[in-house]
């Protein structure tokens, strides 16, 4: 496994916000080297031309009436909230202290 | 015969002449889980307190002479990544451990409306991923033909659920063979129905332009029951397709004369088992007896369908998981700022499997690959719809194993996913182009194991794979029914 590769493991990691302790990323380095290795064949399939299937299903988009309709109650929508405040879900500052400051 | 024993359609019957009471059926089932249950663990929640309730409730229907649906009073199982209002739906998940849905998913509306008792939620690979419902955060599920042995994934719990007679009838979803491989392993019948036959809405996404919802059931015709009550248009799923919906069950006799089958050439060299290959030229034998003709062919995208496939299904995935970031629901670990609470509540509650398709995908769809990966995949899916496309202006079917092999052993493939993979290997070309697929199986083999044929159709003739599936179990003295093991009665291993 290069060094590249697991670099590129902390920058995709990083862009999905998701933890990984170092062990997970030397496995997953190694991992997603033998994928793209294994999807190589896909690559080397000639596609000029072809267009990207983007429905698989082909079919006029269909637009409902602009109608008002009822919605899940309040209490519902919050009912899984990990961290509530009235009618909130409540998560802490987007802002750093520095940022706070000089807001 | 105990009432556990019996289909959805004989059980119907017994209801319809009042032979039998749905708290009758439901307790047989009760007692059954309770026996069988310790040693399959096909479940992640039971609910037998609410089935009761609703079994009642259809006998004071009954009673009272109103009519009734087919397969009212009749006990099903759902695959627990189908959202169910106010019972836990986790995924196999420990970020929704705790998450109870506000609202049903369209078919648990659908199931309720016919009045079908839920028994509870099934075992699966976490958020699908996989394919031997090893990947559960809670628990593996073992293959009731032999418990050493996995039972496929991912829908891994609700194939087990029925293979061992906990429930007569069970929802599964299908990404890329998670309810065909396990309807093999398990020696059921396994249907993935049109990409968008059956509404999507309060199913948790993975991938969904492959996404899709279908049944498993003993015999074709309770297979063709209970997609008739799942299938339908629904507003609330722009991919929900506005055909009128067949019952499917109404008649299934079908004349193999005027059949034209392409028997797809699969080959040991390839990793087939011969005895695989050998039981699907049989079931061909039959039908070509009955008059059907039948000619072997070669799909030359066969072997780019795997590559396609986990290129698009993870990059969709990537997308979709991200809702999880404990702020509306689920796992939280709270954190200094949001970004470390983001991320670190996804870093300790998915599993390994989702962690690396979540950063595969994100790698496929970032800036600089994504043409080299995710739309070149896409591209090669047009490819591989064509191909089907002009294949099925020759033949009205095509039929193949549904997996390489019978199930393999629980932890066999566990450390590599590449070989896990390769188990789908004969279902994912039939997801990437939205065509139906089922499964039903084709004979045991020597290890004691079922094995399965898979067919698969034009869009939206579910109704002509139900047939022919119909058609073979009258034919094949071998159709397992049941596995033929012994469970033990206390439910110890």
């Amino acid at each position: 496994m290069s060094d590249d590769f697991r670099k590129e493991v902390e920058y995709v990691a990083r862009l999905s916000r998701l933890t990984l302790t170092s062990a997970e990323k030397d496995l997953m380095a190694v991992q997603i080297n033998d994928f793209l290795e294994s999807v190589k064949q896909v690559q080397e399939i000639d596609t000029t031309g072809v267009e990207p299937t983007s429905h698989v299903i082909s079919m006029p988009a269909r637009l409902r009436e602009d109608l008002i309709q009822p919605s899940l109650p309040l209490n519902k929508v919050l009912q899984n909230a990990p961290v509530r405040e009235d009618n909130f879900f409540r998560v802490p500052s987007i802002t750093s202290p520095t940022e706070r400051e000089d807001g | 015969m105990k009432l556990y024993e019996k289909s959805a359609a004989e059980l119907s019957l017994l209801l319809k002449k009042s032979e039998v009471s749905s708290v009758e059926i439901v307790q047989s089932f009760i007692d059954r889980i309770d026996r069988v249950e310790p040693q399959i663990k096909a479940f992640v929640s039971y609910t037998p307190e609410s089935a009761l309730v609703m079994a009642r409730f259809i006998d004071d229907k009954r009673m009272r002479g109103e009519e009734q649906h087919p397969l009212a009073g009749i006990p099903v199982a759902v695959k627990d990544n189908i959202c169910t209002e106010g019972i836990r739906t986790t995924c196999s998940s420990r970020i929704l451990e705790n998450f109870i849905p506000p609202y049903d998913a369209a078919v648990i509306e659908s199931l309720k409306k016919a009045g079908m008792p839920l028994l509870g939620k099934t075992n699966l690979d976490e958020f699908a991923m996989g394919s031997s419902t090893e990947n559960s955060a809670f628990h593996a599920t073992r293959n009731p033909w032999n418990p050493d042995m996995v039972p496929g994934g991912s829908s891994g719990g609700s194939a087990a659920a029925v293979a061992s007679a906990m429930v007569p009838l069970a929802l599964g979803s299908d990404t890329g063979g998670s309810v065909r491989q396990p309807a093999s392993f398990c020696g059921i019948t396994g249907l993935r129905p049109t990409y968008g036959r059956v509404s999507r809405y309060g199913l948790i996404a993975f991938a969904s332009s492959l996404d899709q919802i279908g049944p498993f059931s003993t015999t074709a015709l309770d297979n063709a029951l209970l997609l008739s009550v799942i299938s339908g248009y629904d507003l609330r799923d722009s991919t929900s397709l506005p055909n009128s919906v067949p019952e499917f069950h109404s008649d299934l006799e079908i004349d193999c004369k005027n059949l034209r089958i392409g028997l797809i050439r699969q080959d040991p060299s390839d990793g087939f088992d011969p005895e695989v290959i050998a039981a699907v030229k049989k079931q061909a034998a039959f039908l070509g007896d009955a008059g059907a003709e039948i000619e072997e062919i070669s799909l030359s995208m066969i072997d780019c369908g795997l590559g396609a496939y986990y290129l698009i299904a993870p990059s969709e995935a990537s997308s979709n998981l991200g809702r999880y970031d404990g702020v509306r629901y689920g796992l939280c670990i709270e954190g200094e700022d949001i970004e470390s609470m983001f991320s670190d509540t996804r870093g300790r509650g998915f599993g390994p499997e989702v962690k690396r398709r979540i950063i595969i995908g994100t790698y496929a769809l970032s800036a600089g690959y994504y043409d080299a990966y995710y739309l070149q995949a896409m591209k090669v899916r047009t490819l591989i719809r064509r191909e089907y496309e002009e294949a099925f202006k020759k033949y009205d079917l095509l039929l193949g194993a549904t997996t390489p092999t019978p199930a393999f052993k629980l932890g066999e493939k566990v450390d590599d996913p590449l070989q896990m993979y390769l188990s789908d290997i004969c279902n994912l070309n039939d997801a990437l182009a939205g065509i139906p697929s089922l499964s039903v199986p084709s004979g045991i083999h020597s290890t004691g194991l079922p094995m399965g044929i898979q067919l698969s159709a034009p869009p939206l003739q579910e109704g002509t794979l139900l047939k022919i599936a119909h058609f073979l179990e009258q034919r094949n003295e071998n159709h397992p029914k049941r596995p033929g093991i012994q469970l033990t009665e206390e439910g110890s291993a």
